[in-house]
């Protein structure tokens, strides 16, 4: 089938291997990508801020270039709530609302994509190390993805999974981490300390966004700790 | 900036840097999740019991008109004195009027954060009578003068030596930091005031319309003495209270025990229907219930949120959330903190002096999914900054995002993005981690990521 | 206009836009039909014992994790003996009670002053007492509480007030769970129900010193229950 993949700004910008990562694993298992270059940007920063119009700016040139499409798979668990629940929302009562509610029903985040739709659990990957994994909260809660990610490392030849205490958040929340970087901060700590608990030697995840801001905290404080995105894992 | 914003950002600058605050809290509601998990999984089905829970709040609001009428008739057949308030400033002047009309000096309370909404305390101190509260945990923030930390748990910031210290300076009580022991020093100081006290203050959890029953959920039985020695009962309620049947408590009372306390059941559920009866040994003369407003109609008016109504004020939201956790209750500013303070304060008080603690928020939804009468607080929380922004934008952020619009949806302009983060980004060190740093908030405590070498789409064109 | 006329005419004027029904949040749960979701409780409630020996061993393992006395009596004798026990490893000198027929018989059998809050009483003398011994109205095996009212249970006070309660119970007054015990209440009392009706799940308890638990904050410490 042909696979529509939506690259965020960041990904395309700061972490271009999630997206040449994602697009080999598919292909390699059969599929055809297609990478709408003109679409850049979900809009969720804005609508997070409260300014839904500008975040409909974005959000129209994403409807209708997708209309078209057969899946959507988008690589980032955030992006994928932006584009799967809260399209819908930010489109109520407009011309755009059943439009949003298509798109919404052919959108998957990335490793849901895999597990769900394609019942593809392993792609030959080997990544031999110790590893925990970090749930991106809009792809936990929004999503409610929480299997499927941990299905793919199970088969991921010499990786070794464990859990920190409890899914929390890593504190980013897009604006929220300037606008309060102080509790942005706090939080990224705990998730660290509970990350260095597990002896784990990656935090990975599906959300490129929280790997930065943990990255960020690893980085200042030269922590014993790295990260890195599912797709870069399945990829190796 | 208005002064709650100011107030919020410097006290969470300071609390979420505490590092002993922090690992002190985590440590407690860690404690707290177990116990709390272990209680919802001995339901049959939790989802299900969640889903009626959700159900019945929802037909309580849908005919809030209706439930209120037969609580109110219920009620007064029995002889119990309704009061209606529809703000706080009536509801003082309702409560400080049977306290004048009875010529009370002494009101002794239990738990009841209504009366925090609308300041009572102060309120009938200002006037000379003595207020005392009976729940431990009210009784020592109400010694250090403080309010509550948190709406379940009151003093759940302070470590034993601190009530030691405290106990010992208002009460004589000597150098023991046992917690049993200073629990026995405050029993023996409130013993004396139930017996000498002529009001007997509650708040309320539920309120029952078929059979007009107020119900109190409590574990000290400070509730029980309070509603069995004073000559006088005054029990103040929010609106949202009313539940329609006596058996939707069946579902209620474990359902607030699991979510408040980690509890199957909390030691003492009662319910109040009026005052003693003529072959009853004891209890109140009089019973006076005084149904508060305060605004709670302006998020009935909105449909979207009118299921923040639904709160049982159990504190999961709380007891969950990252940003509680680590900027702490008195950091809010609100009588009601957490998620569902941040969700409802700017309906009660305003939104545009209320709306940061919308923002303050990762949008995690911890809260959203704890909550056990399915309140959608998370949304609610954009919903907020929704509103906040078309009431009145803010326009540094509106203009940023409008010329971001301009530069993502023209793949001309947005070519030059990583090229100009590229110079950008050379340039950086020269200010970095320095005021001038325009990235500073990020970057006064996080490393930068870097723009690649090859975007994805410089890739992506590559491959032809 | 009163405020209560203001009030309901604000409600009224609010509710004329319905807000939807409460959702489905991922979790599995549909929403229910029209009959209140309360009277399907036993569907998700916590698991309550079918058969008489089941709900006593059911009660009872719920009165220990909540750290209550439980004992199970054939016979009068037998509460007579097992309540001069605990009589006298308490040194209780003062019993306060309410007319029944079980708690008159116990307090006849302790030999010790009673006071009887039937009829009034005074507050100073209750809070003297070291034990107050109440009837019930139920027992309730799924959550280990003690239903009592102002009727069963001798007023408000009795049953927390003095340092220790003894609850007296008849066989016939276990019941499965929670929904079982509303629809007694409604059963017994219809529209005439007492001025206060409590269940009582445990000895009185704090947690608001640092989370440790206990007993005894500022009602009664021990909490023990005899079912004959």
């Amino acid at each position: 089938m042909t696979v529509t993949l939506f690259i965020p700004c960041f990904v395309d910008l700061l972490y271009p291997q999630v997206g040449i990562s994602m697009v080999r694993i598919l292909e390699k298992l059969g599929h055809k990508v297609d990478f709408p270059e003109q679409l850049t940007c979900c809009g969720q920063p804005a609508f997070n801020s409260g300014c839904w119009d500008e975040a409909r700016g974005l959000a129209e040139p994403v409807l209708t270039r997708l209309r078209n499409a057969d899946v959507v798979v988008i690589a980032s668990g955030s992006c994928g709530a932006m584009l799967k629940v809260f399209y819908p929302q930010l489109f109520a009562g407009t011309h755009h609302e059943s439009a949003a509610k298509a798109l919404s029903a052919k959108c998957y985040e990335f490793s849901d994509f895999l597990v769900t739709k394609l019942g593809v659990t392993d792609v030959g990957a080997s990544f031999p190390a110790k590893v925990t994994y970090h749930d991106g909260c809009h792809g936990l809660r929004e999503l409610h993805i929480k299997d499927a990610p941990r299905a793919l490392l199970s088969r991921v030849r010499g990786l070794e999974l464990v859990e920190m205490q409890e899914e929390v958040c890593c504190g980013f929340g897009g604006t929220f981490a300037v606008k309060f970087p102080m509790i942005s901060t706090a939080m990224g700590e705990v998730k660290c300390s509970q990350a260095l608990a597990t002896g784990a030697e990656y935090i990975v995840s599906s959300d490129s966004s929280c790997l930065m801001h943990v990255q960020g905290l690893i980085d200042r404080q030269g922590l014993k700790l790295k990260t890195i995105h599912l797709a870069e894992v399945l990829a190796s | 900036m208005s002064a709650p914003v100011q107030q919020f950002k410097s006290q969470a600058d300071v609390v979420s840097r505490d590092l002993r605050h922090r690992e002190f809290i985590q440590t407690a509601l860690n404690n707290y999740a177990v116990v709390r998990d272990k209680n919802r999984n001995a339901f049959r089905n939790y989802p299900a019991a969640r889903q009626a829970a959700a159900e019945t709040k929802w037909e309580a609001i849908h005919h809030l008109d209706r439930h209120l009428e037969q609580l109110a008739t219920r009620l007064e057949a029995r002889g119990t004195h309704v009061h209606w308030a529809s703000t706080g400033e009536q509801a003082r002047d309702i409560i400080l009027d049977i306290i004048r009309r009875k010529n009370a000096r002494s009101i002794i309370k239990s738990k009841a954060m209504t009366s925090e909404e609308i300041h009572l305390n102060e309120a009938l101190e200002r006037e000379g009578f003595e207020v005392v509260e009976s729940d431990l945990g009210e009784f020592i923030v109400q010694l250090r003068k403080e309010t509550p930390y948190h709406i379940v748990f009151p003093a759940m910031h302070l470590r034993r030596g601190e009530i030691r210290d405290l106990f010992n300076r208002e009460l004589n009580s000597g150098s023991t930091e046992d917690p049993e022991e200073l629990t026995m020093v405050a029993r023996r100081v409130l013993r004396q005031k139930y017996i000498q006290a002529d009001i007997g203050f509650t708040g309320a959890n539920f309120a029952i319309a078929e059979t007009g029953m107020i119900s109190i959920t409590e574990n000290e039985g400070n509730a029980r003495l309070t509603a069995a020695l004073p000559k006088t009962m005054v029990t103040l309620l929010g609106i949202e209270k009313v539940l329609p049947r006596l058996e939707d408590l069946a579902l209620f009372l474990p359902l607030l025990a699991t979510s408040g306390t980690g509890q199957p059941l909390t030691c003492y559920n009662t319910l109040y229907g009026g005052p003693r009866r003529p072959a009853e040994p004891d209890g109140p003369e009089e019973y006076h219930v005084v149904l508060l407003d305060n605004r709670r109609t302006q998020i009935l008016a909105d449909p979207e949120q009118r299921d923040a109504l639904h709160c049982i004020r159990c504190g999961a939201c709380l007891n969950v959330c990252p940003i509680f956790r680590n900027v702490g209750g008195h950091t809010y500013g609100t009588t009601y903190s957490g998620p569902i303070g941040s969700v409802i304060t700017p309906h009660l008080r305003g939104l545009q002096e209320w709306k940061h603690l919308s923002y303050s928020s990762s949008l995690c939804g911890a809260c959203t999914e704890t909550c056990p009468v399915k309140i959608d607080l998370a949304h609610h929380l954009l919903q907020n900054r929704r509103n906040a922004t078309q009431q009145k934008p803010s326009w540094p952020w509106k203009i940023g995002f409008k010329l971001m619009n301009f530069v993502f949806k023209r793949p001309a302009l947005y070519w030059f993005v990583p090229k100009l983060g590229r110079i950008g980004q050379a340039l950086h060190p020269i200010v970095k981690g320095t005021r001038l740093d325009p990235a500073y908030a990020w970057t006064r405590s996080r490393e930068t990521p870097r723009i690649a070498r090859q975007t994805f789409r410089e890739w992506w064109r590559g491959r032809g | 206009m009163s405020a209560k006329d203001d009030i309901l005419a604000r409600v009224r004027e609010a509710l004329r836009v319905p807000a939807p029904r409460p959702g489905d949040h991922g979790d599995g749960a549909t929403a229910h039909a029209d009959t209140p979701p309360s009277h399907k409780a036993r569907e998700y409630l916590p698991p309550a014992a079918e058969s008489f020996d089941e709900q006593v061993a059911q009660f009872s393992a719920n009165a220990t994790a909540l750290r209550a006395g439980f004992h199970v009596c054939n016979g009068q004798d037998e509460l007579l003996r097992r309540l001069t026990e605990l009589r006298d490893a308490e040194s209780w000198k003062r019993v306060a009670s309410h007319a029944s027929s079980l708690t008159d018989a116990a307090c006849a059998a302790l030999r010790l002053p009673v006071l009887k809050t039937d009829a009034g009483y005074d507050v100073h003398a209750l809070e003297t007492c070291d034990v107050g011994i109440t009837g019930c109205d139920a027992l309730v095996a799924q959550t280990g509480s003690v239903l009592v009212t102002t009727r069963s249970a001798g007023g408000r006070a009795l049953s927390i007030l003095p340092p220790h309660h003894v609850v007296l119970a008849r066989k016939d007054q276990l019941v499965r769970d929670l929904p079982a015990a509303f629809e007694l209440l409604k059963r017994n009392y219809g529209s005439d129900y007492p001025s206060m009706i409590s269940f009582i799940t445990g000895p009185s308890r704090t947690g608001d010193i640092e989370r440790i638990l206990v007993l005894g904050a500022h009602g009664p410490k021990r909490l023990t229950i005899f079912l004959v």
